[in-house]
């Protein structure tokens, strides 16, 4: 395996852009991310392109059929909500195997104002069959608010800490001009929110929009020539784990395991530990999950994730807060358009590694680690480690 | 003996296939004969677990569980009356089955979220709607069990 770095990085404002299209936003991503490394389309060898609601119209091709034909292999990927993330790690893999040395991720995604709720469905297509809220929920809202309620019946938390979440990445959103929602919530609010699925509320919910994130991914021969002097940070983790057998799995996802052997890999490939690690971008598409991950990842002790928000635990050093996690805003607040989040998580942790403009009022003091996690529910789970 | 068959095709079906309703209605899962994992499916290509693809035999499964965890729904598709209340019931062969739970207000489920865990429930079935050909549609949902 040869060293791969990320040279270049861009992404559009998370948000609503019902006159654009999936390319064209996509493209948009690409062509900030090829400015921001200082190469062009010429120069990138091949494309992994990370999309869900168009994932059988090759959105891949259609991006460069807007941004520049050269002919290079393009992978389309769909990996539920890790789709970006696999995506980058594709792009990742095709360098670190010594196949190519400049490489492209994009993760795009338009969602309008589906919802997190999808489609029902039933046996031969008639409704009646449907099971959805007759069997029970296997929506996410239910699958992560039971995940929260697990958490509740081992270790006694409150409802406060899943709702203090929530108070934070909106707190965190306000000094992030990328952030599809920039408005801070009281705790109040929060518990007195409409409920979603209990714990969970209406805050405590990630929102659905559009948005694109890209990077152009780099050997360390290329890194020589092109980076012009620049620290670049290296992908020292890229690890893509499945769901593993577990009791109740078959039932109610387990998003836990599945982070946890995540975890484990990608501290060993980066010979790192967690108080290595100066910000956490992970994977809050509930309040909930973002509380049992502090665990999964292990910023915090199991059954301590209750006395680590206390505490200050993932709120950004500025505000007094230790161990920052989702500085960005989060998918609760920056918005979860799901292609394009996984890209954009790494695109957050390289800019506080470089010292990016783009992360200036928000910078994470001294970050010299970082690591981007993401769950892709059916599942699947991601996690990149960067170090500069 | 053509007006049975008949008869029968006229009656109601389950939403699932491990849903069987005859001779009672009862929930229907396969074991696996290697590791002795119980799935909750009426046929299985090999094992989750061990990757067995012999030896799987039907087991019929018990209408008795307790509740392991739950999260009350209160928005969802068109026709689902909200709020209502999700669970994942363990049954005593292992296995776990995802659910509504009737008889417990939503709300109070809320506002008291420890009676739930290890609640003791049973199976009930009921027609939650008529398919295209008009047979009535039969669903499960457990319900605190009689003390
Ligand atoms: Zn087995």
């Amino acid at each position: 395996m040869q060293n791969v770095y990320v040279l270049g990085t861009g992404m559009i404002k998370f948000g609503r852009y019902p006159t654009k299209t999936v390319p064209e936003l996509g493209g948009e991503a690409a062509i900030l991310a090829l400015k921001d490394a200082g190469v062009g389309i010429k120069d990138v060898e091949m494309f992994a392109c990370g999309n869900l609601y168009q994932s059988n119209a090759m959105v891949g091709q259609r991006i460069l059929q807007q941004i520049g034909q050269t002919g290079i292999p393009v992978v389309n990927v769909s990996n539920a909500c890790a789709t970006g993330s696999t995506a980058f790690r594709e792009a990742f893999l095709a360098i670190a195997s010594g196949m190519y040395e400049v490489t492209m991720a994009v993760g795009v995604e338009q969602m309008g104002k589906a919802g997190l709720l999808g489609g029902g469905g039933g046996a031969g297509g008639d409704p009646a069959y449907a099971t959805e809220g007759r069997l029970g929920s296997g929506l996410m809202p239910a699958v992560f608010g039971q995940a929260g309620i697990e958490h509740m019946r081992k270790y006694g938390t409150k409802m406060e800490h899943f709702a203090k979440i929530s108070v934070k990445s909106h707190q965190h959103a306000t000094k992030n001009p990328f952030s599809q929602y920039r408005n801070e919530v009281t705790l109040d609010d929060v518990l007195n929110a409409r409920m979603i699925s209990y714990p969970n509320t209406l805050y405590m919910c990630c929102p659905t929009g559009d948005g694109a994130a890209a990077a152009i991914l780099v050997s360390e021969n290329k890194l020589k020539q092109l980076a012009g002097g620049r620290k670049r940070p290296r992908v020292a983790a890229a690890i893509l784990t499945s769901d593993p057998w577990t009791d109740r799995t078959a039932s109610l996802p387990d998003v836990s395991t599945l982070t946890r052997r995540a975890s484990k890999q990608a501290y060993a490939a980066a010979g790192l530990g967690p108080k290595d690690i100066a910000l956490t971008e992970l994977h809050d598409c509930f309040a909930t999950a973002e509380l049992v991950h502090y665990e999964n990842l292990g910023l915090c002790g199991d059954g301590e994730a209750g006395a680590f928000i206390d505490s200050g635990g993932g709120k950004h050093p500025g505000l007094g807060g230790h161990d920052p996690v989702n500085v960005s805003g989060g998918l609760l607040s920056k918005g979860h358009p799901l292609g394009a989040t996984g890209v954009a998580n790494i695109c957050e942790v390289v800019w506080h590694l470089t010292q990016d403009e783009r992360a200036k009022d928000r910078q994470v003091p001294n970050a010299k680690a970082g690591q981007a996690h993401v769950i892709g529910l059916g599942s699947a789970c991601t996690i990149h480690v960067l170090t500069i | 003996m053509a007006e049975q068959a008949q008869a029968a095709d006229s009656g109601p079906r389950p939403i699932v296939p491990f849903l069987k309703l005859q001779p009672k209605p009862h929930l229907m899962g396969s074991k696996c004969g290697n590791c002795g994992l119980v799935l909750l499916d009426t046929s299985r290509v090999a094992c989750s677990r061990c990757g067995a693809t012999e030896g799987f035999k039907p087991l019929a499964l018990s209408d008795k569980g307790k509740v392991y965890v739950f999260s009350v729904v209160h928005q969802s598709f068109p026709g689902i009356k909200t709020p209502y209340i999700t669970a994942i019931v363990d049954l005593p062969e292992g296995v776990s089955v995802r659910s509504n739970i009737i008889g417990i207000d939503a709300e109070d489920a809320q506002k008291n979220p420890k009676q739930l865990f290890d609640l003791p429930v049973e199976m009930i079935t009921n027609v939650v709607a008529k398919d295209r050909e008009g047979h009535d549609v039969v669903a499960f949902a457990f319900k605190p069990s009689k003390k």
